[in-house]
């Protein structure tokens, strides 16, 4: 009964498009999985979800994106993290992102990147993997 | 202590890390509260609580801006349900709580309930102790929604706020009892639907012979989402504040929540030893 410990996550939309479809069927899927999920909706700033994932000290963030700004708002996001002494949270991103872009999100320090067809236990499968 | 040290100098990441600790019922967590509890007393509490989908996010974001702009410093400790199944949560307060993210003079915390019963976590007021030491003016605690029992919140802060909606008449009628006797301010929310004097008029009805001690309470209406009304709802926080303060009782309460906390904290220690036991004999399996 004490000293329990659970996987909070913060799901979030950076950037300007409105679908949140997919970022709300992941947020509950995680629920599912016994995971506590913060969702923040849509329209986030690089800022917004740094500050969100302090205040709510989590482990992990997961970047929902459609937009194809992502090349543009993940690096903020990531120096944000970095600035804030939050290195250890692990991010991963979901949605559309060309394959030519793969290896740039990896080398930022995006954990994993699911793109259409990825199954919901594959995430719960990659973030458990990534923070046991 | 490292942790409550970083809590003392305003720094955001160790209050965040500190929450954790408390949520999680960390072996440290009991040390650092009790090193806290020394640095509180000098926060505002505020509880708002109502049935589901009658706007306490709402409530509560325009309530912190209208705080702010009286320089306030404000924490927040909004708490949803835990599924009773996989034990997760889906914390979706801050979806109404977006440019409060970008002042310095706010921290939200979402909580899931994992598993109390009467709206809070049984933590809750443990973090209402670590945003108080860190310094926050006024702290309001959005309950999950609430119907008629949950009234945990009355025990654990100062000002309690219950917030209903028009066309919820019948309701107000099964209120009576229970979460209704626990109101300091009522707050018709949504005031701009049809009905909402009528509701207000039978919450003054049923209100007006409860005037505990000098404290006529008063039925707030409000369509929060334009920010109208709030203003004299925050007016009505502070008439409640003074009058807590002029006649002795905010140190009541205090004591109150003191006492209430160190009864949980007791209550989770002996469940945790039991079910200790219990699973050493395999008598239980949880």
């Amino acid at each position: 009964m004490t000293g329990e410990r659970r996987i909070r996550i913060l799901i979030a939309k950076p950037g300007l498009d409105g679908h949140d479809r997919g970022a709300k069927v992941v947020a509950r899927a995680l629920r599912d999985a016994g995971m506590e999920v913060i969702y923040t909706g849509i329209r986030q700033t690089p800022e917004m979800i740094v500050e969100a994932a302090l205040q709510e000290d989590v482990n992990a963030i997961g970047l929902s994106i459609l937009s194809g700004a992502h090349m543009d708002l993940f690096p903020k996001i990531m120096a944000g993290l970095k600035e804030k002494g939050m290195d250890d949270v692990v991010v991963f991103a979901g949605g559309i992102f060309p394959a030519d872009d793969l290896s740039a999100l990896k080398e930022m320090g995006i954990q994993a990147v699911f793109r259409p067809g990825t199954t919901t236990q594959e995430i719960i499968d990659s973030i458990k993997a990534n923070l046991s | 202590m490292k942790a409550v040290d970083g809590v003392r100098a305003g720094d955001i990441r160790a209050l965040a890390r500190l929450i954790t600790m408390v949520e999680n019922q960390a072996p440290e967590a009991g040390e650092a509260l009790r090193l806290l509890h020394s640095y509180t007393g000098k926060a505002h509490t505020i509880g708002i609580t109502g049935a589901p989908g009658v706007g306490k996010s709402t409530l509560v974001d325009q309530l912190a801006r209208e705080f702010r702009h009286r320089s306030k410093t404000v924490g927040i400790i909004a708490v949803d349900p835990s599924s009773p199944f996989t034990k997760g949560a889906i914390l979706g307060d801050r979806v109404r709580m977006q440019d409060l993210c970008q002042d310095r003079g706010v921290f939200i915390r979402s909580m899931a309930s994992r598993g109390a019963w009467g709206g809070l976590a049984e933590t809750t007021a443990d973090v209402i102790t670590a945003l108080d030491a860190f310094g926050k003016d006024i702290i309001l605690v959005e309950t999950v929604g609430a119907g008629q029992d949950e009234v945990e919140v009355a025990k654990t802060a100062q000002t309690i706020l219950v917030a209903t909606i028009p066309g919820t008449g019948d309701d107000i009628q099964a209120m009576k009892a229970g979460i209704l006797e626990i109101a300091h301010i009522y707050v018709v929310n949504k005031a701009d639907k049809e009905g909402a004097d009528l509701v207000a008029a039978e919450l003054e009805h049923y209100v007006s012979p409860i005037v505990e001690d000098g404290w006529q309470v008063p039925v707030v209406k409000t369509v929060a989402i334009e920010n109208r009304g709030i203003a004299a709802l925050a007016e009505s926080i502070e008439n409640h504040r003074l009058y807590l303060e002029t006649t002795g009782k905010m140190a009541g309460t205090m004591e109150e929540k003191a006492r209430h906390q160190v009864l949980a904290i007791a209550q989770r220690e002996l469940m945790g030893k039991l079910l200790k036991i219990g699973a050493n004999n395999g008598q239980m399996d949880s």
